[in-house]
């Protein structure tokens, strides 16, 4: 975990709202793991206040990208930054995700809800590389919600994407897709970030048919390193509901130990 | 070279920045970001007796220049943190305050004198603005009486300088700080978070879990500022001033109005090494005005 008050953004890639970014931080890069996020500072000033949690898209040596959906002014004012400028960032924060042993013969099944899709890049691209063979599962509203598509298959890592109104490839939500495929094979683990609901829907899924699955969560935070106590999820520890930080004992968590509120 | 040396009376400081209870965790967190000895001191997370539940999510919410918290005091209990924060603590040179919470009077007693039976804590905070279960949810620093009280029961009980940190939900903050005085506080840090709230107007519903939290951040600077002024002016004990510093100009204006030191709070989640970052500047802010001790400014402020 480091302070880089200028990581520079050496390239940016823009669909509609969606963003990438790339930035130059050697010293973060060096410490990286797929699931791990960066907290990012927008504006120079104290409005908007906090830095705005941003998951890990990928990394290479000497540098770190980020995919994200603008969502209120913080997100608006990182999407004007152009190539060139210089952005303050903390990380890598958190714990990621945990593939140890995950290897040869074994298969992952990646899902990607919306901006969720962001870190399954990187995880995909280093579950391959253990030599693991890895489907990803990629849905958003409408095709224009699913920009990435075309990355992922440059990169070998086919998707399959859904769409809630039916513009491009399964017609639905992610979650009756992968409901279909799991009913024809069954792979050795699930790795999940999306919008809550079909967090838990997918979390529901994992643990009926018994496959592990690991799920990355979500929060306003206002640190992002464990020190405010803002960013809490109901997990299970001993048996027991606790609130616990997403920032530092995650985001990434077991579906076995998260549990959802009502409704 | 400029004295950066502050006099509590109590206790001599390094220099005069402390971090804000709630806002440094139990300071550990931030070492891979600076120095815990370049600072002042710091100021630890709220400790209850046992350990702490907090509120439901959302707790956060973020307001021009400002957030909204309503985390609830979660935390570790005075076990826990005897056997688990202070051994690391120790192993850095800084004066640790303990920011002590209690649900009743008894509960900051009992934390008091658990505490004392610790080594390496330099001072007490008694976070006075706990919601207490006798109150109906109100918190002491609001009734000068019970703030009396508690203070006066808690200083008996202390084998270390103690100090009130008073809320600014009140109507008449002077009255509560000589009331804090008088039960035998030997200092006051102020202001703690502003009650504050904020709806989602599509959902009409509230964007906090506790509904209510406590307003902070660069937003609350000149309430704080006030209430530092008419603090400093109605008591002779020290006052710490705390509440949107940013910046050795922020803290250096706390000063000048009366605080003998600050607290550096929400800037602390923006910029983890604000701390050290405002101690540097309050140097070259001294430097470049030809001010040789940093505490020759507290107080000094022309209203005529």
């Amino acid at each position: 975990m480091r302070h880089d008050p200028a990581a520079r953004i050496v390239k940016k890639q823009s669909w509609g709202d969606f963003h990438l970014l790339r930035l130059e931080s050697p010293a973060l890069a060096a410490e990286a793991s797929p699931g791990q996020f960066l907290m990012i500072r927008a504006s120079e000033g104290y409005d908007p206040l906090l830095r705005r949690p941003i998951s890990l898209h990928d990394s290479g040596p000497g540098w770190l990208e980020i995919f994200f959906r603008v969502a209120g002014r913080g997100t608006a004012l990182l999407a004007a930054k152009e190539a060139g400028a210089a952005v303050d960032i903390l990380g890598p924060l958190g714990k990621g995700f945990r593939l140890d042993g995950f290897g040869q013969d074994r298969t992952a099944w990646l899902i990607g809800g919306g901006r969720g899709i962001a870190p399954m890049y990187y995880l995909g691209r280093t579950l391959r590389a253990r030599g693991a063979e890895v489907r990803v599962f990629y849905g958003g509203k409408t095709a224009a919600e699913i920009p990435l598509r075309e990355k992922f298959e440059q990169a070998g890592l086919r998707p399959a994407c859904s769409t809630d109104d039916g513009s491009f490839g399964f017609a639905g939500f992610v979650t009756a897709l992968l409901e279909k495929e799991l009913d024809l094979e069954r792979p050795d683990a699930l790795f999940v970030c999306g919008p809550d609901p079909m967090m838990k829907r997918i979390g529901t899924l994992a643990l009926d048919r018994g496959i592990p699955a690991q799920l990355s969560l979500e929060a306003i935070m206002g640190c992002g390193f464990g020190a405010c106590w803002g960013c809490v999820h109901r997990l299970k520890k001993n048996g027991e509901g606790k609130w616990r930080k997403i920032c530092e004992d995650g985001p990434v968590f077991d579906a076995g130990e998260i549990l959802w509120e009502e409704g | 070279m400029v004295d950066l040396g502050v006099d509590l009376g109590f206790l001599r400081l390094r220099n005069p920045v402390l971090t804000a209870s709630g806002t440094f965790g139990y300071g550990t967190e931030f070492a891979p970001f600076l120095e815990l000895s370049s600072l002042g001191g710091v100021v630890v997370k709220g400790l209850y007796f046992g350990p702490r539940e907090g509120n439901p999510p959302p707790r956060l919410v973020e307001t021009a220049s400002g957030l909204i918290n309503a985390i609830g005091l979660q935390g570790v209990g005075v076990e826990r943190f005897a056997a688990e924060v202070m051994p690391e603590l120790r192993r850095h040179e800084t004066a640790v305050f303990v920011n002590v919470c209690g649900s009743d009077a008894d509960e900051y007693f009992r934390v008091i004198e658990y505490l004392n039976t610790i080594e390496g804590i330099a001072a007490y905070e008694l976070n006075i603005s706990c919601p207490n279960v006798k109150m109906h949810g109100a918190c002491p620093a609001m009734d000068p009486r019970i703030t009396k009280e508690i203070v006066a029961g808690a200083k008996l009980r202390s084998r270390r300088p103690l100090l009130a940190k008073l809320s600014p939900n009140v109507t008449d903050i002077a009255a509560i700080a000589q009331a804090a005085e008088d039960g035998g506080a030997d200092g006051l840090s102020l202001i703690n978070t502003i009650l504050a709230m904020a709806v989602d107007l599509d959902t009409r519903r509230p964007k906090l879990g506790n509904t209510l939290g406590g307003l902070s951040g660069p937003a609350i600077k000149p309430v704080a500022l006030r209430m530092t002024w008419q603090v400093a002016r109605a008591v002779r004990i020290p006052v710490i001033g705390m509440g949107g510093i940013a910046s050795g100009r922020d803290a250096l204006e706390f000063m000048l109005v009366g605080a003998r030191a600050v607290q550096v709070g929400t800037a602390n989640f923006v910029d983890p090494g604000a701390a050290a970052r405002i101690v540097r500047e309050i140097e070259a802010e001294c430097e470049s005005r030809g001010i040789r001790r940093v505490s020759e400014i507290v107080g000094t402020l022309q209203t005529q």
